[in-house]
């Protein structure tokens, strides 16, 4: 599958395209096709996303996986940090990534 | 230490209020990413992994307590609680709100601080040597030379589009603490005939072409070294090749004309430049030394050290350097704990060294290109409570130039050029070699890792060096050895193929059990790799 993400213009945030909207969770993110590139144009000039790009990624049994360790790292969060990922509580997040 | 004058200050504000607009605008809809890109890049911004990432420049290293009060104040209160000290003896913050910015640099310039040239193709931050004007072998303090270049460099018409950006270091002691010869130009402070000037090297780089710089001219004066530098940054602006990103920095000029081309275009533009007066009035000069002026140092203190505490004793022996004054010592703050990451603090230790630097050290303190930070100056007699409250802090690891003091850029946990994780790399093999007498027993041994060709880890420097390359998607580390950043400066070599993370742990602890069983009296891990080559190592490794 296809999938976009890019960082939220004002915050920063990593986001990832939900369908309907930009999610923090990749786990949220749609299957974009071949849309992906306008998306990601109309997105930017509606000032929501800055540096948006499409990525492969794959559905296994826990989600979203997008094909890259750049941009699994980008999905959780810095790995030597598990405190400031999107799994705090799990001390072993860090695994998903490789 | 420098103080801002009111033209210092008024350039500052005012660019802080210019980039306040800016991202308004942006925020706005009024500029699109590609016209802003370069306005906040300029301003030290940029789009990380996960979030904006502000880099603040540290000229040469040197702080106050105040600096680095605000330091932890902004990223207690704009960023997550922390930030990261790099190799160019900056400060990096990894999670800004774009929204935030403006209001962070403002803040940066009620303390005379400012992220101005800490990216894009400009002069950056002049980096110097973290014992400069306590360091009892250096010719003269460097920092009024590197104050100076700081001023000159700074919006500096000419030099603003450079083909490449371009790194200055100034160091003034035979011992080189600054990996002088790895910049675009390194400036050693020497005496000829008592007189001080610099000799004056260029072309230096790690990178993807790492090369050590050349000697160029063996004495420029104080009085000329403006002169000098314009010439030099002439020749690479008028020659640079501006067609290849990846061969426009001055390393490849000087390499592909040859040395002595490049030294004889200089000497052309320098006599023309010479006759220009741009050379600052000897008041000038000066003026910016006074504020470098030795700080009131007591007499007659005693040079007495209580080491009945066994820990204190070998923080004392491994973290405490010689000061040029009597009774008085240099405090090195490793920020190198063998479970952290490597040039990280968090708020409250960066608000305790501002403590410790007012308290203990006139005010003053230095970050190191090697991520720690330095009291330069403590009395003998408080450095078993400064120790104490290090120790409180986390911050009273004893391992400077250990191979658990490592280097480490902040890579693909962060970083978007990354290719690779450096940081957990790092801390496998701190903790590997964790153990205080193991260290010891190997002695100086330089270990830098990058995450990416980059070489912001400095691998090619490293006596062991590490490089993360991507292999179809999988992390991958090649391993160097010999490599050195100090006055013996040399590249490191690829040991051969690459390998996994646990892979180039073990791999390390065979190419230092190969030392262990190698080396002869005396000789550090880089002398005996020199005596006794790469092969023995290899055979180690791959045999």
């Amino acid at each position: 599958m296809k999938i976009l993400t890019g960082n939220d213009l004002a915050s920063g945030d990593v986001i990832w395209w939900a369908g309907d909207g930009w999610s923090r969770q990749v786990g949220d993110a749609a299957d974009v096709g071949a849309q992906g590139d306008e998306l990601a144009r109309a997105e930017e000039a509606a000032l929501r996303v800055v540096g948006a790009y499409v990525i492969d990624a794959t559905i296994t049994d826990d989600g979203v996986r997008p094909a890259h360790i750049k941009d699994r790292i980008r999905a959780l969060g810095p790995t030597v940090r598990p405190d400031l990922t999107l799994k705090p509580n799990d001390a072993d997040a860090g695994n998903w990534v490789i | 230490m420098y103080r801002y004058d009111s033209y210092d200050q008024s350039i500052v504000d005012a660019r802080v209020e210019e980039f306040r607009d800016q991202t308004q605008r942006r925020l706005a809809g009024a500029l699109t990413e590609d016209q802003f890109k370069p306005l906040r890049l300029m301003n030290g911004l940029y789009l990380q992994l996960h979030a904006y990432m502000l880099r603040v420049a540290i000229p040469y290293g040197t702080l106050s307590g105040t600096q680095m009060r605000k330091l932890g104040e902004i990223a207690g209160k704009y960023d997550k609680g922390y930030a990261h000290f790099t190799t160019r003896q900056n400060l990096q913050y990894n999670w800004i709100k774009l929204a935030d910015a403006p209001d962070i640099l403002a803040e940066l310039a009620t303390v005379e601080m400012h992220a101005i040239q800490t990216s894009g193709n400009c002069i950056r931050n002049i980096s110097s040597d973290q014992y400069a004007g306590v360091s009892a072998d250096e010719v003269a303090d460097p920092r009024p030379w590197a104050e100076l270049l700081r001023q000159w460099s700074s919006f500096h018409p000419e030099f603003t589009y450079l083909p490449r950006k371009f790194k200055i270091a100034v160091i003034a002691s035979d011992d080189d603490r600054a990996a002088m010869r790895l910049h675009d130009i390194g400036l050693k402070l020497v005496e000829r005939d008592g007189v001080v000037g610099a000799e004056v090297y260029a072309g230096g780089g790690m990178g993807r072409t790492p090369m050590v710089a050349p000697l160029i001219r063996d004495f420029v004066a104080e009085d000329e070294i403006i002169s000098y530098l314009e010439a030099c940054l002439r020749v690479y602006n008028r020659y640079g090749r501006r067609d290849n990103k990846y061969k426009a920095r001055i390393k490849i000029l000087v390499h592909e004309i040859g040395v002595e081309e490049y030294k004889r275009q200089v000497e052309e533009e320098f006599a023309h430049m010479r006759t220009l007066g741009l050379n600052p009035p000897v008041e000038e000069l000066a003026r910016i030394r006074a504020f470098f002026a030795p700080p009131a140092y007591e007499t007659d203190l005693s040079d007495t050290i209580d080491r009945s505490d066994r820990a204190f004793a070998l923080w004392l022996d491994r973290q405490v350097a010689a000061h040029k004054a009597p009774g008085y010592a240099i405090v090195n703050i490793s920020l190198k704990p063998i479970d952290g990451i490597p040039g990280d603090a968090s708020a409250e230790q960066m608000a305790l060294v501002a403590d410790l630097a007012e308290s203990y050290s006139f005010d003053e303190l230095r970050v190191t290109h090697a991520q720690n930070l330095v009291l330069p100056h403590v009395q003998k007699a408080d450095l078993f409570a400064i120790w104490q409250k290090l120790v409180a802090a986390g911050l009273a690891e004893a391992n400077l130039d250990l191979i658990t003091d490592i280097i480490a850029c902040p890579g693909l946990d962060y970083c978007a050029l990354a290719n690779a994780r450096s940081i957990p790399l790092a801390q496998k093999i701190a903790a590997r070699f964790a153990d205080a007498e193991r260290q010891a027993d190997l002695g100086e041994l330089k270990l830098k890792i990058s995450g990416c060709i980059n070489a912001c880890g400095h691998h090619h420097a490293g006596h062991i060096g590490i490089l993360g390359v991507d292999r179809r998607g999988v992390e991958n580390f090649q391993l160097l050895l010999g490599g050195s950043g100090a006055e013996d400066a040399s590249l490191g070599q690829i040991t051969g193929p690459g390998f996994s993370e646990d892979g180039v742990v073990d791999a390390i602890e065979k190419v230092t059990d190969i030392y262990l069983a190698e080396r002869t009296d005396g000789e550090r891990f880089l002398d005996t790799y020199r005596r006794i080559g790469m092969t023995p190592f290899k055979e180690a490794i791959y045999g």
